[in-house]
Formats: C-alpha cells, structure tokens, sequence
C-alpha cells in the first residue's frame, strides 16, 4: 500500500514538472534544451521562497505558485534584517528593508542601492556586498518540518508504551524499523554494553534521511539531502560523536597501533589520523552524490520526452523514468541504511574493547 | 590536456563498476553456498559496495 502510494506520488511528480516544461515545446531546440538544464540547475540549488510551480499566461506575465519564506540577513551597516521573500518578487525588484537594499541574483542575495544596480567583475561574477544570510531557505523550513513531524510521531508513539506493550495505529509500521535498526544495526557493530547510547542518533538520522530522501522524490521539488550543507552537518554529528566517546584503544590504534613493527608505525599513523577525517567525508559525499545523482538522472529523462516529441521516444522516456522512481525509492531507504549502517561501524571501532575481537 | 581528467574519472567509474559487480557476483555466490547466512552476506556486501561507490563519486566531483 505504501508503496503504491509513493509510487503515485513519484509519478506525479514526473508529471508536473512535465506540464512545466510543456510550455517550452513551441520554442526551438536549443533553447528547450537549456530550458530543461536551467530548471534542473534549479531545481538542485536551494532557494529563499517555496515554489510549487510557475508558467506565463496569456499576456506573458510569470506567475509563481508558492508561499514566501523568511529572509534574515545579517549586514555590518544596518544590523539585523527580517522580512518575507515576497519583497524580491523572485529576483525581479529590490527588496528595502530599514532604508538598506537588497536584490536576489542567481540564487543569492547582494546588497544594492535602490535601483538594484549589480556591479560584475571581468568573469560576470557580481561584486557586489553580500550580506550574511541566515535565512529561512526552502531547505531548513523543511528541516524544520520533518524534524517537527518526527518529534511528534515518535513521542506519541513513546508514549503509548506506557500503557500497552503493543504499538497503534502509525507505530506499528515504524516499529519492526526500530526495531530493525537496533537488531541488525546498532548492536553487532556496536556490541551488547555500549549500543545504548548511540541508539538515539542512529535512529534518528535513519529516519531523517529517509523521510528527506522520500519527500525528495515527491512532487513539492524539495530535495534537502542533495545539499551537501545537509550531508556535512549530518556526518560532523557522527565524526564528533565518533572523536569524543572514543576510548583509550581507538587512539591507541590510530597513533600506536599493537603488532606493527616500530618504522611502520611512524607511517601508519599519520594515515590512520587522516581516514578518521575521510570516514566522516566520505559520509558526506556519499548521501549528497547519491541523491543529486539520482535527482538529475531522473529529470534529465523527464526532460528527454519534450525532445524527442514522438511516439517512440517519449513513451519510452516515460518508460524509463517510471523505472528509475522506482530505483530512486530504494535509494532513498538504502542511503538512509548506510548511512546508519556506516555510523555504527565508525561509533563500534571508537568503543571497541581490546578483548572484543 | 583538456579533458584528460574525464577520462580518468570514466577510468575510476570503469573500476568502481568492475568492483561492485564482483562484490554482487562473489555474494550470490556466497547465498547459494550458505543461504543460511544471507543475512550477514548482504550487509558485508552493502557495506563494501558504499565504500568503493565513495571512491566512484569522488572521482566525478574531482573531474
């Protein structure tokens, strides 16, 4: 059942950006294909308002379905800036907050003066001031969300083993996983005396990325875990955590290790030290390319049916991206796995005992 | 060169690709010998083929 419904979801997806780049059709070639790469590159980067989608009507005037999100900016001069991203009317006017300007341009956000004037250097690169930007962004409201809709699910279920040993409702679906992440997870790469503490962060980031990594391929165009801001922050957790519970035999192992002959050890330490750096990273790299890949791959196909425009070609295209949603929905829960998967191992080595192996 | 980097990035995924396909093939091999142990093979399995997708993926963004 569930599955179905996330494959309709998938699907609805592949339709909607459908209709939106059907408006494009009637332009010429060249410019349908650097349409399709511009949405893409789009829809990739994150953004200061929530857009559902926008098309021009008959009078050629674009219109955006969305909502505004919150700007926070951060500036020397005028100090702390707060309003709606509604004031950029999506990169076309100057926004004036307390007598200082903004504009947003590519996706970021310049100070200007009040005609909105962007200065470039010789590379097109604009010069102009770039405040701090602690904005609310399309990707942390849905942080926020997620992060929100997972307190409330799991506490409710939390709660409802106090009275009874058997879950309701929801909760009879997320038990066999937490179950699951704690059986075939946590304790054999943890072991028996310390999987307890790690149990709360291993669970959570499984879920998190998962639920992000499913809300990615659903029709609002959200895609949190293809920022790689996401995926570092997510791995530092698990490097900090790694770094600071490790005990007296990790570091041994890393700086001294037992059975190395005394030379070797001067060349294996530095190596040791630099893969604890390059387990976190490779974390990183691995959720954020996974995701992007999969993103492209799929709306590249998407694409493709407006290119070929025949009964063969896109049929075919259609064919293809049904496929990969499909594929995409494994992906999304195996990256949640191991990244899980991968943490313990890492939080099992910092607590390994010397007579556990 | 221009370009020469693509080609090493199409290298890397070329051995990252070889690389998993083993791992796949030596882990079916392994089920039909032990499906008993299926369990524990497909999570060495998951774990060895993220570790050398790491280095796939690092390839690309390098190039």
């Amino acid at each position: 059942m569930f599955l179905v419904s996330f494959v309709s979801m998938a699907q609805h997806h592949g339709n909607e950006h459908a209709q939106h780049a059907a408006k494009e059709t009637e332009e010429s070639g060249s410019s349908l294909k650097k349409d399709i790469k511009d949405f893409i590159g789009h829809h990739l980067l994150d953004s200061h308002d929530f857009g559902l989608f926008s098309y021009e009507d008959d009078h050629g005037k674009e219109i955006h379905f969305g909502a505004p999100l919150p700007v926070i900016l951060f500036d020397s001069e005028s100090g702390l800036n707060v309003f709606s991203s509604s004031k950029f009317h999506h990169g076309e006017e100057v926004a004036e907050n307390n007598g200082s300007y903004f504009k947003l341009y590519h996706g970021k956000i310049y100070k200007t003066d009040a005609a909105g004037t962007i200065s470039y250097d010789e590379h097109h690169h604009a010069t102009n001031e770039k405040p701090l930007d602690f904005s609310i962004t399309k990707n942390v409201a849905f942080i926020f969300l997620v992060g929100l809709f997972m307190f409330l699910v799991f506490t409710k279920m939390a709660k409802n083993y106090k009275t009874s040993a058997l879950p309701k409702g929801f909760g009879r679906l997320l038990e066999p996983l937490i179950l699951y992440v704690r059986d075939e997870i946590a304790i054999p790469n943890i072991g028996h005396k310390q999987y307890r503490k790690y149990m709360s962060y291993l669970l959570t980031v499984f879920f998190f990325v998962w639920i992000v990594n499913l809300l990615g391929l659903t029709p609002v165009g959200i895609n949190v875990t293809n920022n790689i801001a996401v995926t570092l922050s997510l791995s530092l957790i698990t490097y900090l955590l790694t770094t600071f519970t490790a005990n007296k035999n990790y570091w041994k192992h890393i700086f001294w290790m037992p059975g190395v002959p005394t030379p070797m050890k001067f060349l294996l330490a530095p190596i040791e030290l630099l893969g604890t750096i390059i387990k976190p990273f490779s974390l990183m790299i691995r959720l954020y390319a996974n995701i992007t890949a999969g993103h492209i791959v799929l709306m590249s196909i998407i694409g493709m049916m407006f290119i070929f425009k025949n009964w063969i070609g896109s049929p075919l295209s259609f064919g293809l991206a049904f496929a990969l949603s499909l594929l995409e929905l494994l992906v999304a829960a195996l990256q949640a796995y191991i990244f899980t998967m991968l943490s313990a191992l890492y939080f099992g080595s910092a607590v390994e005992e010397h007579d556990d192996h | 060169m221009e370009g020469l980097n693509y080609i090493g990035a199409g290298l890397i995924v070329i051995g990252a690709a070889v690389g998993i396909g083993r791992i796949g093939g030596s882990a079916m091999d392994a089920i039909a010998r032990q499906p008993e142990a299926s369990g524990k093979i497909q999570t060495a399995m998951l774990i060895a083929a993220a570790l050398i997708e790491g280095i796939g993926f690092a390839a690309l963004f390098a190039a």
